[in-house]
């Protein structure tokens, strides 16, 4: 199993051009990467959407997306969008 | 990824189906069904997503953000009103543009002016006094139907409230009107999203059928339905389980009465049934006129263009304008003006006629014209008399009317209050134009919209005008209030030896005494009489010795009255002095209905009986206890027996406190030993239950301690040493004390079993207290099954308070749960001390007796109000298993085994 261990900052000021880009090099076909989301502070909907994508790519590899310190406004998004089961959270 | 804004999509692959129908939705509803392909699920699906996104995105906005939007939104309709009702008209070849332009303003600008300075998003109201706060909750994405005769101003109105409560929409308009919404809804998507929406927050099914309309409001993604429209649509959007807002048709009915201003009236008519073509559906549709001014009103209809039907006409256009199968009023006819419509019906008319005016003579299917019309045909009837205008203004209410809106032109308050009263009608516009009224903010202060709520008579949810309040969750943030408490007592207690010398203190006109034969016997009633003022008149009334009874009570009144008494004196213990209460009640009250004053209750501040407070007779109720035990002298309830009926009430009021209670020893020095103990382990149990009521206070708690300490002290020694003056005299307070502790916080468990149980084998009062206490208090300290919700109560401290008892009279112990067991020792030993049989079984009850009555003593008990005070709420299984304990006796095993087995101890913190 390959495994990402490094955790990926994304641009709370551009989530969705960051996480296009953690999406794109989604190297491992299986395992965890870790997102820290810690520094979104509002998700718009093209954000969102990259979301959509990047869990989309993930299940396509079968890798596991971990996303670190999500405020609670964003989860709300996320679980508004139906997005929370297809990603693990860490604080 | 294609991230493109879904109009954008939608402006690429429109393809419209035009099915060029004028119906309302109800004909749209019940166009054939289309079975949606992959392709079209796929479109659907995509719209859905693209709502849901953006509506997830909305909620992350502030008050400020939506507010930042809606401003240039109203600013864009505002702009755009002539184009856009230009548009409509052209489309939908309903209507009036320059009308339609002012809906597009009124949607906007009026709607703007309602809710600009209303909080939508996080906290909207707060009530500081009630510790409740409400936030708003976005519903998330709204499904919304619009209809032909008012498309773009829907439309307008819909997206302002949507903004401005954070929601995304999806609209599905009349496929009449499809191009004018959509550029209606583009327009606002636009300047929503450049001024910061997100993407998608507004889209527009590109063409649509009723399996698109089907397939969206059963979606799980869809929060709400929004359906302005008619009947068929509100129906449909009801029937698909979702929330819904179905507000439709109507039938406005409009009373002419002779005092309105007839001037005002006639114009304020033609006004409102022409505005648009009549296409508003609260605008008016049968006016019942009264009778005195009927030709007057026709007479100036015509002056002002309106066109005055004779027979002929009006059967003409009963045949034409309405459909005579479906009742309902032809397409053709909608919106149009009345000289096309004269034209189209072969009817002639001057070329300026405003108004068709069609005299009916009755109300229902046989009488087409007394339908909906939305268009400027307008039935008016001659009515009699007001109550006959009445009853046909009812009959069109309830001819495709109800719930939606109403008219009434008149001076007269009373015939106003009653078409209010008889009319159900969600708005009911008074001297103003129906349609241009029912709207809001113009002629009234009612909420501006263009959705009108029917209430249940037109199947919706609502009456009320549509607001961005029904476009909102309201969450209310309920913080734990306290209730207010209380303490009450008499306004006077004299106590300690001769203290019924203060009898000299109260003047009296005609004084009563109330007391027994035994206390007679033995002088006590002279005691009384001698420090009454000599010159008082004073007569005494003997009662038996035992719980008052309805006629005795009747024998009390009887003489109060005939004494012209002003001034009661009850001298006795709890019978006499609750006799004299009860006397008092009926003498002040002659028409208190006992029975209902003793209806049960759970809060006294709440509950449903209210006791009088008109007097007709005013008395003064002196109250001296001669035992130590009920404290009746202070206390608020009273029991009383109709022995030939068979019941007995239990009434409870702080009206029926005693003014003054005087609680002098010298009449308890000769109480026998038996009812010396009855009474004070009487007091005893008020004393200890007070202390763990939920109910209990600062203000008790001292009262229910001290009494609990002065009772172990002195309660020995009263019964040991008679004699014992200051025994007596303590005991005597203690009692006293203890009443006003459970008058202010009640009582427990242990008096809803002694009731059930003594009044089932003859047990004294005092005597079945003393056989269940040791047992309730076990119980009470253990962890319960079941808590009783007490607001004012930080925590469960019951088992903490019996500590804090037992610290009091010095028990010792280590832990809370040692302080308890050593109170429930002390306790029981005081018991045996006094002589109380340990157990039900020594009274000679058999268990075999005693096993077939605890199902009824349980359920008895458990009917008593007295444990709706105590901390640990009983099962009836508990019940029983308490009846069990006290059958054992004291000291039986499992009342320890339960205190052992769950210990209350470490449970929570004071």
């Amino acid at each position: 199993m390959t495994t990402s261990a490094e955790v990926q900052k994304v641009n709370g000021e551009n989530v969705a051009r960051s996480v296009d880009e953690v999406c794109a090099k989604l190297i491992p076909s299986e395992g965890d990467v870790t997102l820290d989301v810690s520094d979104v502070r509002r998700i718009d909907p093209s954000g969102l959407r990259a979301f959509e994508d990047l869990a989309a790519a993930a299940a396509d590899k079968t890798v596991r997306i971990v996303l670190q310190g999500v405020n609670v406004d964003v989860y709300k998004v996320l679980k508004l969008a139906r997005l929370t089961a297809r990603f693990s959270f860490v604080d | 990824m294609a991230r493109l804004s879904h109009f954008l999509v939608m402006s690429l692959t429109v393809r419209r189906v035009d099915g060029g129908h004028t119906e309302t939705w109800c004909a749209v509803m019940s166009d054939k069904t289309v079975t949606l392909s992959e392709e079209r699920v796929a479109y659907l699906e995509g719209m859905v997503r693209q709502a849901r996104t953006a509506a997830a995105v909305f909620t992350q906005f502030t008050q400020e953000d939506v507010d930042r939007i809606v401003k240039p939104m109203v600013l864009a309709g505002l702009e755009q009103a002539q184009y856009l009702a230009r548009l409509a008209v052209e489309e939908t070849k309903i209507g009036v543009m320059e009308d339609k332009a002012i809906k597009n303003m009124v949607a906007t600008e009026f709607v703007y002016n309602y809710v600009r300075d209303k909080r939508t998003v996080g906290v909207i109201r707060e009530y500081p006094e009630r510790r409740l706060v409400e936030v708003a909750e976005p519903i998330g994405v709204i499904f919304s139907l619009t209809p032909i005769t008012n498309p773009t101003s829907t439309v307008l109105f819909k997206c302002i409230m949507a903004i401005k409560t954070r929601n995304a929409l999806i609209f599905s308009p009349h496929p009449s009107a499809w191009r004018c919404c959509f550029e209606a809804v583009r327009i606002m998507h636009e300047t929503a999203v450049k001024h910061g929406a997100p993407e998608g927050v507004f889209t527009c099914l590109e063409s649509h059928n009723l399996e698109d309309n089907k397939y969206l409001m059963r979606h799980k993604d869809i929060g709400l339905i929004d359906a302005t429209g008619g009947p068929g649509a509100v129906k449909a959007a009801y029937s698909s389980g979702k929330p819904a807002l179905g507000v439709g048709a109507g039938n406005t009915p409009v009373y002419l009465e002779k005092s309105a201003n007839l001037d005002m009236s006639v114009v304020d008519i033609i006004t409102s049934k022409t505005f648009d073509n009549g296409t508003i559906c609260a605008s008016e549709q049968t006016v019942v006129i009264d009778d005195e001014i009927y030709d007057e009103v026709l007479t100036k209809f015509a002056k002002l263009g309106a066109h005055i039907c004779n027979e002929k006409e009006t059967e003409i256009l009963a045949r034409t304008v309405i459909d005579p199968k479906t009742g309902y009023m032809q397409p053709m006819a909608v919106g149009q003006k009345a000289t096309n419509i004269a034209r189209l019906v072969g009817i002639t008319v001057k070329p300026k006629t405003k108004l068709l005016v069609t005299p009916i003579k009755g109300v229902g299917p046989e009488h087409p014209l007394s339908m909906e019309k939305l268009f400027p045909v307008l039935s008016v009837y001659r009515a009699k008399s007001v109550d006959e205008a009445l009853k046909v203004s009812v009959d069109v209410n309830h001819n495709g009317g109800l719930g939606h809106t109403a008219v009434i032109f008149s001076n007269n308050e009373a015939v106003i209050e009653k078409f209010g009263d008889v009319i159900n009608a969600g708005r009911i516009i008074v001297n103003s134009p129906g349609s241009i009224g029912a709207l809001g903010g113009v002629y009234n202060d009612m909420v501006p919209t263009f959705s009108f709520g029917c209430g249940t008579g037109g199947g919706n949810s609502t009456t009320d005008n549509v607001n961005v309040y029904h476009y909102l969750n309201i969450k209310r943030v309920a913080r734990r209030t306290q209730a207010h408490m209380w303490f009450r007592v008499p306004n006077q207690i004299y106590f300690n030896v001769n203290a019924t010398e203060n009898l000299r203190n109260f003047p009296s006109r005609s004084t009563l005494i109330i007391t027994n034969p035994a206390l007679e016997a033995i002088g006590h009633a002279d005691i009384v009489k001698r420090y009454i003022p000599p010159e008082t008149p004073v007569r005494v009334t003997i009662i038996p010795d035992a719980e008052p009874d309805i006629k005795i009570v009747k024998q009390g009144v009887e003489a109060l009255n005939f004494y012209k008494a002003d001034q009661i004196i009850a001298l006795g213990g709890g019978s006499v002095i609750d006799a004299a209460k009860i006397m008092k009640l009926q003498y002040e009250f002659p028409d208190a209905d006992l029975e209902e004053l003793a209806a049960p209750f759970l809060d006294i501040r709440k509950r449903v009986v209210q006791y009088p407070t008109e007097k007709k007779n005013h008395a003064r109720l002196i109250a001296i206890s001669t035992t130590s035990g009920t404290g009746s002298e202070v206390t608020p309830f009273a029991v009383m027996t109709d022995k030939e009926r068979g019941f007995k009430v239990t009434l409870a009021d702080y009206s029926l406190t005693p003014d003054v209670a005087i609680v002098d020893p010298q009449f308890v020095m000769s109480m026998p030993k038996g009812l010396t103990v009855d009474t004070g382990v009487d007091c005893l149990t008020h004393a200890l239950e007070a202390g763990v009521s939920v109910f209990a206070s600062p203000y008790t708690d001292s009262n229910a301690m001290q009494a609990v300490r002065m009772v172990f002290k002195y309660l020995p020694i009263a019964y040991e040493n008679p004699h014992d003056e200051e025994a007596r005299s303590m005991m005597h307070n203690a009692a006293c004390i203890a009443a006003i502790a459970f008058s202010n916080a009640s009582v427990g468990v242990t008096h809803a079993l002694a009731h059930a149980f003594g009044a089932r084998f003859h047990v004294p009062h005092g005597r079945a207290n003393a056989l269940m206490l040791p047992h309730v208090i076990t119980y009470n300290a253990s962890v319960p099954t079941k808590f009783m919700p007490s607001p004012n109560q930080g925590a469960y401290v019951a088992h903490k308070k019996y500590a804090m008892m037992a610290d009091l009279l010095g028990l010792g112990g280590h832990t809370v749960e040692e302080k308890v067991q050593n109170l429930v020792q002390a306790t029981e030993h005081l018991l045996d001390r006094l002589g109380v049989p340990k157990s039900i079984a020594e009274l000679g009850i058999s268990k075999e007796e005693f096993e077939k009555t605890i199902p009824d003593l349980a359920k008895i008990a458990f009917d008593d109000p007295s444990w709706r005070s105590n901390p640990r709420m009983p099962l009836v299984s508990e019940l029983i298993e308490l009846f069990w304990s006290a059958f054992k006796g004291r000291g039986s095993s499992s009342a320890k085994t339960e205190i052992k087995a769950k210990p209350a101890q470490e449970m929570v913190a004071l």
